[in-house]
């Protein structure tokens, strides 16, 4: 059964050839591997081109939708389809690949010790391009398939799966720390996924008892009056859901374990994690927990709120104590992840647009910066910001792109970030004033930290082990292009993507039964002030009885 | 005076409306984006950008001119839909009206003549095309700033032009100061862009939209909560005091001296810093429903423009004491907006006349470094009278109009705020009115100084130092500007001219019943004040030998002066030292409580910490059958579930 071409199927199955014919390679090509992983990821990026324009912003909810038995005994179906905020994300992961990709060009480029051993027949062979790329193509696949799902169980599945690749992309790929810190990302993850699993099946046994057959749709439970769950049972399985999210995201208190593994993952990878896979959550409080528990959300929202305005400042805060600049673009992943839940729970237009318009925009956004501290890393071979200084002086193009990411994560108006940022806040100011403003002092602390960075590597006195820094390659100019053009032309432009986004948040903010508060202000006042009856007194205004 | 706002939509020759903010934002792209290739002729493009937009300023104003009176001087250009959703709508759209063109001619205008001037300035500069580069962004933002229609592209042309700002403090950016200084700039400007913020957010929530008419009809309407009303002009004022300078965020200005002079004058003295003045302005109809807000606008442009006026007195840097004087005449700027209805005009006067005065008095200041080997240092001057002529008539021309000599500009505008402030009334008026005429005493003092210790005296410059005026593409842009100097003041009121055009846009000027001082008799003794501050800084200053140090054994005051009376110091003790401590206690917190307490709390539930040991080790297979156990254990359930 579907609906329209089945453009996410075909997204998603893209980059899945790519692993197949990866694997298919002898050893003797396996720096074939990175071309055939670029070529993938290009081709799903113009299909999902291709399905932005197929895409009708004033059509049905979920537009190319395939819904096809999978495990009959418990109605897991295979299901998938797009709505405006899919749409948006599934766009953003297929930028984001052939940008990280390029990126990890040579992080898997065999190295001659280990070549050696595995002459010797050592087991170490094993890393290597063909690995790397291939894991990297599956991670793709999974992504597109958790944005795209419309069941529950099905979407459990890829979420959980999600962690494997990851896993062996920064456990096997990554930096000194890189065991330390895999394990803790996947320890993080498991409990999270545990809980969730929970849930899933706590939906479940409600669908069975409620509806007679067990299901996994999520148009079925998500229906208007399908479900009819008490306020304990809607508390308890929104937090399974809530903390699995609130743990990929991360949220505050559940940070700590992504600046370990960020640092520690290499360039691509970091993208991919945090500007991707991290989105995960976010997506996830608005997809299932609004919809699936609104007494839950509505009920619990005022301390998700605050843990979301804690993350900020918090996040911030330590952003700009860390003198690790991969540490320190992590942290400010996690005050910028405050500031999406925030707009998601707020249930307002705005504060839900922008929160899916942030999603989008923070994947640039941070992507820029992890790739232009890699840019950094990879000439210095350090990561520490005392090693650098002057840099825009010895290599201007990379000093200008340090300074533009470094713009973009203080949310420049002008910039893709400052829309986004913008109509979360005001989003929430509409309904929680005292938070909005907590929230609003993070927009100075964002500026201390991306100045601090910019001031510390590019401005200054050339260090000498500064000197020698070539100018931006071919290669990273091709990498950090289309980041650079989304975030300015996302600023200037972001009607297209807002436009499909919105129709999906408003519809979700109905299922919590909320409304957008109207102007204090009537309507009319605005094009025609009644002129005779203000009430101009002694200086005071009085408001006018209606 | 509540009249409905309602802009038409901009037609025939104002449809060119966006290319004022479009021409010099392609200038910027190019010279930013072109590199090298653009360095012979960079220079030649970023001086064409903003004198095409002056010429199309100049052709609208006159067109503009040539419409009746009122309602049908508000055009409003519409570009594209920007931001839409739901209730919220941002478009870009374009408001030419009588005060956004009154800056774009400020702007465009002063603009190029310091284009041309940094022609001569940065010559030998190796990167004088990114220099015009910025420059034009500068110009774009600007314009972008002053022509928007709503609050939201307002905060983008804002915030652009700290950007630009950011930049051009920071454009010899491996001197380690400017550095800092830039980053100062743009963080003290950040606080008064969260009051912005929240003012619109404020906005959006009374009044549903952020574009102008519909907020200031809304105000209008009275519906409006007065306190919501006066909350929105405080964070406005917040917004404002970050941009101009004004206390309690003044403390970035003085540092942003580590500009190339061009910037200063175009940047920290003639438009950007007037940008706060511009924001409230602007609102006028929020200020005129918030009198409460409009005190506090008095109030901190009475205690800026003495503020300022002090240090002014204190440093030897020419640039700084220039700054400290910006300072100090914004402050008049704001006070004279904050008195409000009648005295708006008044405060774009000022700023039109300070727009010349200080713009000719930085670029004058530049030349005598250009001659001096970029000292800035006044006690390395002395005498430059006889060896640098023009400079010298050219800084006079600016001398004279800053402390309100007749005929010069200033004394037209100056006397205008001290009279409007007396003309309140009561203990406020006498009190704001006193406080203006002291300052222009102070000012006379500075001054006076200033000129003492550059141009008059022995020369004290040392022996390899050749003073010596700068060339013509710099002296002609000085000399305009020092014409405008003596100039603009009397043709900007000739007939009440000023005040008639920018009506539509702020309100007309509201006749008091009579003066509190007749303004002849006002006039007077503002200049005999001015008379007695030149005369104390001459018999102080001139009339001994300048040592080549600043004395040290100084008075308490002059110690608070020289430190800026203590901006610095306060925001070092109470925001960045704290936050220092406090950020370093959250990073322990974080690596060793939050961290520890999980990783704690990990080890538990997974029996020891062997178990995590062994998870390091041989992960693979542990994973893997972990993922298996976990696939069975959901199968089971689920069947058992369906079974049940």
């Amino acid at each position: 059964m579907s609906s329209g071409f089945p453009w996410v199927t075909v997204i998603g199955a893209i980059p899945l050839a790519g692993v197949v014919a990866i694997m298919a390679l002898p050893k003797s090509r396996e720096l074939q591997a990175r071309g055939i992983a670029l070529v993938a990821s290009l081709v799903a990026f113009a299909a999902s081109v291709g399905m932005a324009i197929d895409y009708k912003t004033h059509g049905s909810r979920f537009q190319f939708t395939q819904d096809y038995n999978w495990i009959k005994a418990f109605g897991a179906h295979y299901a998938v389809g797009v709505d405006g905020i899919a749409l948006a994300l599934i766009l953003m992961t297929t930028v984001l690949a052939p940008v990280c990709v390029l990126a990890s060009w040579h992080d898997a480029d065999p190295d001659p010790a280990e070549v050696a051993y595995a002459e010797r027949g050592d087991a170490l062979h094993a890393r290597g391009p063909r690995l790397f790329f291939a894991l990297f193509l599956a991670t793709e696949t999974l992504v597109v398939g958790v944005f795209g799902s419309l069941d529950v169980f099905f979407f459990y599945v890829l979420f959980e799966a999600m962690l494997i690749p990851m896993y062996f992309l920064i456990g096997s790929f990554g930096g000194a720390r890189r065991s330390y810190a895999s394990v803790k990302f996947l320890l993080y993850s498991l409990a999270g996924g545990l809980l969730m699993l929970v849930a899933v099946i706590g939906l479940y046994v409600v669908s069975v008892h409620q509806l007679g057959h067990g299901t996994f749709d999520y148009r079925v439970l998500t229906a208007p009056g399908a479900l009819h769950m008490s306020h304990g049972e809607q508390i308890a399985l929104f937090l399974g859901f809530f903390i699995a999210f609130a743990i990929k995201a991360p949220l505050w208190p559940f940070h700590t374990w992504l600046p370990d593994a960020a640092s520690e993952a290499p360039t691509g990878t970091a993208v991919l994690l945090v500007g991707v896979l991290d989105k995960v959550g976010t997506f996830g409080f608005l997809r299932y927990c609004l919809p699936l528990f609104p007494y839950a959300s509505r009920t619990l929202a005022p301390y998700v709120l605050g843990l979301c305005v804690m993350g900020i400042l918090y996040g911030a805060l330590l952003a700009i104590g860390q003198k690790d600049l991969k540490r320190l673009v992590a942290y400010s992943s996690v005050s910028h992840f405050g500031f999406i839940a925030l707009g998601v729970f707020a249930f307002t237009t705005q504060g839900g647009s922008g929160a899916t318009l942030y999603m989008v925009n923070h994947g640039f956004s941070t992507g820029a910066l992890f790739l232009v501290v890699g840019f950094l890393a990879s000439r210095r071979g350090s990561r520490f910001v005392d090693d650098f200084g002057g840099v825009a002086k010895v290599a201007p193009w990379l000093g200008a792109m340090i300074l533009l990411a470094g713009l973009s994560a203080l949310s420049l108006p002008g910039l893709s970030t400052f829309v986004s940022e913008f109509l979360v806040l005001v989003g929430t100011f509409t309904v929680h004033r005292w938070f909005a403003m907590l929230a609003t002092f993070g927009i100075v602390l964002a500026a201390v930290y991306a100045l601090w960075m910019v001031q510390r590597t590019i401005h200054g006195p050339v260090v000498p082990a500064v000197e020698g820094f070539k100018d931006l390659s071919l290669r990273e100019s091709w990498v950090i292009a289309p980041v650079m053009i989304a975030i300015v032309g996302l600023g200037i432009y972001p009607k297209p993507l807002l436009d499909a986004i919105t129709p999906a948040v408003q519809q979700t903010n109905s299922v919590v039964r909320s409304h957008d508060p109207t102007p204090s202000v009537p309507e009319q006042s605005r094009t025609n002030p009644a002129p005779a009856e203000v009430a101009i007194n002694g200086g005071t205004v009085f408001r006018s009885a209606k | 005076m509540t009249s409905t706002t309602h802009y038409v939509a901009a037609t025939g020759v104002f449809h060119l409306t966006f290319l004022l903010v479009l021409l010099p934002t392609v200038g910027a792209a190019v010279l930013l984006l072109g590199g090298r290739r653009t360095n012979p002729w960079g220079h030649l493009l970023g001086c064409a950008m903003p004198i095409l937009s002056f010429v199309i300023g100049v052709i609208e104003f006159v067109a503009l001119i040539g419409r009746d009176g009122g309602q049908s001087r508000q055009l409003d250009q519409h570009l594209w839909s920007w931001v839409p959703a739901g209730s919220f709508h941002a478009n870009v759209n374009l408001l030419l009206d009588p005060l956004s063109l009154v800056f774009v001619l400020l702007i465009t205008g002063v603009g190029s003549l310091i284009h041309v001037y940094s022609v001569g300035y940065m010559e030998h500069d190796p990167d004088r095309r990114r220099f015009f580069g910025e420059l034009n962004l500068f110009v774009a933002a600007m314009l972008l700033l002053v022509l928007a229609d709503n609050y939201l592209v307002l905060y983008v042309g804002w915030e652009g032009v700290g950007l630009a700002s950011y930049l051009l403090i920071g454009f010899w950016s491996h001197k380690p100061s400017a550095a800092v200084a830039a980053k100062k700039a743009f963080l003290v400007n950040r606080v008064g862009d969260v009051g912005l913020s929240l003012a619109i957010m404020l906005m959006f929530t009374t009044f549903g939209t952020f574009a102008f008419d519909g907020i200031f009809n809304g105000a209008a309407s009275g519906h409006a909560h007065s306190g919501t009303m006066t909350a929105i002009g405080l964070l406005l004022l917040l917004g404002a005091c970050g941009k101009s300078a004004q206390a309690p965020l003044q403390s970035w200005l003085l540092d942003a001296m580590e500009g190339p002079t061009p910037v200063s004058a175009l940047i920290h003295a003639a438009t950007m810093v007037t940008a706060g003045v511009y924001l409230v302005a602007r609102s006028a109809a929020i200020y005129d429903v918030a009198p409460h807000a409009r005190v506090a606008v008095e109030v901190v442009g009475a205690v800026t423009l003495v503020m300022g006026a002090i240090i002014g007195c204190a440093y030897d840097d020419i640039k700084k004491v220039l700054a400290a004087s910006t300072m100090s005449q914004i402050g008049y700027m704001m006070l004279a907006v904050g008195i409000g209805p009648g005295a708006y005009a008044i405060g774009i006067l000022h700023l039109l006349t300070h727009g010349f005065f200080k713009a000719n008095m930085f670029l004058s200041a530049g030349s005598v470094m250009h001659g001096n080997n970029d000292e800035v240092n006044m006690r390395r001057y002395g005498g430059l009278r006889k060896v640098m002529p023009v400079t010298f008539a050219c800084f006079s021309f600016g001398y004279l109009a800053i402390i309100g000599m007749i005929p010069f500009s200033g004394f037209f505008s100056k006397d205008k705020i001290i009279e409007a402030a007396l003309d309140k009334g009561g203990f406020e008026g006498g009190f704001l009115g006193t406080i203006a005429i002291v300052g222009a005493g102070l000012t006379a003092f500075y001054m006076t100084r200033l000129m003492a210790m550059t141009f008059f005296g022995v020369k004290r410059w040392p022996k390899d130092v050749h003073p010596h005026d700068a060339p013509r593409v710099m002296l002609i842009p000085m000399a305009i500007l020092a014409f405008g100097s003596l100039v603009a003041g009397y043709l900007l009121i000739l007939g009440g001219s000023l005040q008639h055009f920018l009506t539509p846009a702020v309100g007309g000027s509201v006749e008091v019943g009579a003066h509190t001082i007749s303004p002849v008799v006002l006039s007077l003794i503002t200049l005999a004040v001015v008379a007695g501050g030149v005369t104390s800084a001459w018999y102080l200053v001139a009339r001994k030998p300048i040592p080549a140090e600043p004395p040290t054994y100084v008075t308490p005051a002059t110690k608070a002066a020289r430190a800026s009376l203590y901006g610095d110091a306060f925001n070092e003790g109470v925001f960045m030292r704290p936050g220092a401590y406090l950020t370093r206690a959250l990073v322990f917190f974080d690596n060793r409580g939050v961290d520890g307490l999980v990783n704690g709390l990990a080890a538990l539930v997974g029996g020891t910490s062997a178990r995590f040991r062994r998870l390091q080790t041989g992960f693979v297979r542990s994973y893997a059958l972990s993922m298996l156990a976990g696939a069975l254990a959901l199968t089971a359930t689920l069947v058992l579930v369906r079974v049940g």
